[in-house]
């Protein structure tokens, strides 16, 4: 039998503030398998980034228990379990791209000839080949992101955490980006996890749905998708795509309060 | 370039209008009561002209400053006592040294307060304190201590100049190493990085800019201080001796060109800590 590759029980995270606490998650329970294409989807202040970085032992749960690749957060994250991608790609400007892919690959003394060898296959994989000499500034921000993204991957890390990494772009790069997203997943089999505020990008890229709702930010739902794993971009316009899209809207509704 | 230009020059035409007025306003008391005493009349243009060429005027014209400047600089043999450009190589040596101490020690402080807490709450009082300290009154007793320990020359000078300049490059260094914003830390966290690790790749390079801004600030300072050190009595080398031994004699021509070849030291160093910046942040890739 497989255990689940992040598995949450009874979470509960209280953040004390000068306003008093805030419960930015109430009872999560969730468990994401390995290869699972996860979005997590909600409005602002319904946990979403917060269970990311509990995941990533960035936060710290003040109650239930929380199990990445079977170990506790802390040790996956000192076994480097996982790349995390941030909403700005955030690449260091003194740095070229390949510079930055590189970044954790000498933090984590993988040699030079890997290093070299690594920051070629992602450059490739994002679509980024010519661009390996060139300054973040010289960039776009769709192409940033993908550097950003190639980072991410570059280390050995079977977890992919992404929290709304095409927030800030406009909607015909971040078609594309999802394609790209979608076949890097293919070729990779990497677990992701995906926090987004876009119903169609939850839709188009997973295979498993989080509605999240706020106030105490806790889960509403959870919809398996029923697409074929492969999705062309047009498979947005069919009945299946169009229903599921439907459940989601409802599940948002239904833990919105509008009060 | 031209648009840039014109503005300046007219600025310098107006200080220098201003500048010949005042000399002619202030020095014609001297002209107007030498002519008493000898019991002659002096007309405007007699009184306009005597000012611009007093031997020791109050104020100096322009045209006598250049003068003086000119002869202390190409007039003389750089190792002779009477050339500018000699004085000007002592405060240079000694301001580069201070210079050099004060931004090792501010870069070593800041480091510090950067990475402990203690540090932070221990030593940036103690280094704003300092700075309250007004240092021309402190540096004669300072000059005269280290003289009675036998401490002289470039040193004394050097420490005081050191501690005019570490305040700048601690500060903008605080700064620089605080640069990086949360999103960056938890980069380097998600990938286990070691603080020393955070320190090498992040840190240290995202202080660049801020670095070089004080190294500007800390460079000057380090001047004045170098000149404050030469003024009290006993020393003879340095542009701060020049300008002292100028005001001793009343050789005010001497101070004013010793004033100009301090000022063009400082515009010299500032310029330098300028270009090597453009070319470290060029080579980063963080100049465009
Ligand atoms: N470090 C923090 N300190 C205090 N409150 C926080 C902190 N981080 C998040 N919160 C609060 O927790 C709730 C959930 O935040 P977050 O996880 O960022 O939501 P989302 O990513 O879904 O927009 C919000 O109410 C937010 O204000
Ligand atoms: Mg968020």
């Amino acid at each position: 039998m497989r255990s689940p590759v992040i598995d949450a029980k009874d979470l509960n995270l209280i953040f004390e503030t000068n306003d008093g606490p805030v419960q930015a998650l109430k009872d999560v329970n969730l468990s994401i398998e390995r290869g699972d294409f996860v979005s997590f989807i909600g409005p602002s202040g319904c946990g979403k980034t917060t269970f990311l970085r509990c995941i990533a032992a960035l936060e710290h749960p003040t109650s239930g228990s929380l199990t990445v690749n079977g170990i506790s957060p802390e040790e996956a994250r000192k076994a480097r379990s996982y790349g995390y991608v941030f909403q700005a790609a955030g690449l260091y400007p003194w740095r070229t791209i390949a510079g930055n892919v590189k970044l954790p690959l000498e933090i984590m003394g993988y040699t030079q000839a890997d290093q070299e060898a690594r920051v070629e296959k992602v450059l490739s994989l994002v679509d980024l080949q010519g661009f390996a000499k060139k300054f973040p500034w010289q960039l776009s921000g769709g192409m940033q992101q993908r550097a950003s993204i190639a980072r991410a991957l570059a280390f050995d890390a079977d977890i992919l955490l992404m929290d709304e990494p095409f927030g800030a772009l406009d909607e015909i790069v971040r078609d594309r980006l999802n394609e790209e997203l979608l076949k890097l997943w293919a070729t990779t089999g990497k677990t992701i996890g995906f926090v987004t505020h876009s119903i169609p990008e939850a839709v188009y890229l997973s295979t498993k749905i989080v509605v999240m709702s706020p106030r105490p930010g806790r889960i509403t739902d959870v919809i398996e998708s029923t697409l074929p794993k492969e999705r062309p971009l047009d498979i947005r316009d069919s009945a299946e795509f169009l229903a599921i899209a439907h459940r989601v809207r409802e599940g948002l509704r239904a833990g919105h309060a509008y009060d | 370039m031209k648009k840039s230009i014109l503005p300046i020059l007219t600025v310098l035409a107006a200080i220098v209008v201003i500048w010949y007025a005042g000399a002619v306003w202030l020095n014609s008391q001297w002209t107007y009561d030498q002519a008493a005493r000898a019991g002659v009349e002096v007309t405007f243009s007699e009184m306009v002209s005597d000012t611009l060429t007093q031997a020791r005027p109050v104020l100096p014209a322009p045209h006598q400053v250049a003068k003086g400047l000119w002869d202390g600089i190409a007039g003389q043999k750089i190792t002779s006592k009477r050339s500018l450009v000699y004085h000007a190589w002592i405060t240079f040596s000694a301001t580069m040294a201070g210079f050099g101490l004060g931004t090792i020690a501010g870069i070593l402080l800041a480091v510090g307060i950067v990475h402990s807490r203690a540090m932070d709450m221990s030593v940036m009082p103690w280094a704003i304190a300092s700075q309250t300290i007004p240092i021309l009154a402190i540096a004669p007793m300072v000059i005269v201590v280290l003289a009675s320990l036998g401490i002289k020359g470039m040193l004394p000078k050097a420490i005081i100049a050191a501690y005019l300049s570490f305040f700048p490059v601690l500060v903008g260094m605080v700064k620089g190493l605080r640069a990086p914003d949360a999103m960056q830390l938890d980069l380097l966290r998600t990938y286990n990085a070691s603080d020393a690790q955070g320190f090498w790749k992040l840190r240290l390079p995202a202080s660049m800019p801020y670095l070089f801004a004080s190294l500007k600030v800390g460079i000057a300072a380090a001047l004045v201080g170098t000149i404050v050190a030469e003024l009290p009595a006993g020393a003879t080398q340095g542009l701060g001796a020049r300008l002292l031994s100028g005001s001793y004699y009343g050789q005010t021509i001497q101070i004013w060109a010793a004033l100009f070849g301090a000022a063009i030291l400082a515009a010299l160093l500032v310029l330098v800590v300028g270009v090597v910046e453009r070319i470290t942040l060029k080579r980063k890739g963080m100049a465009q």
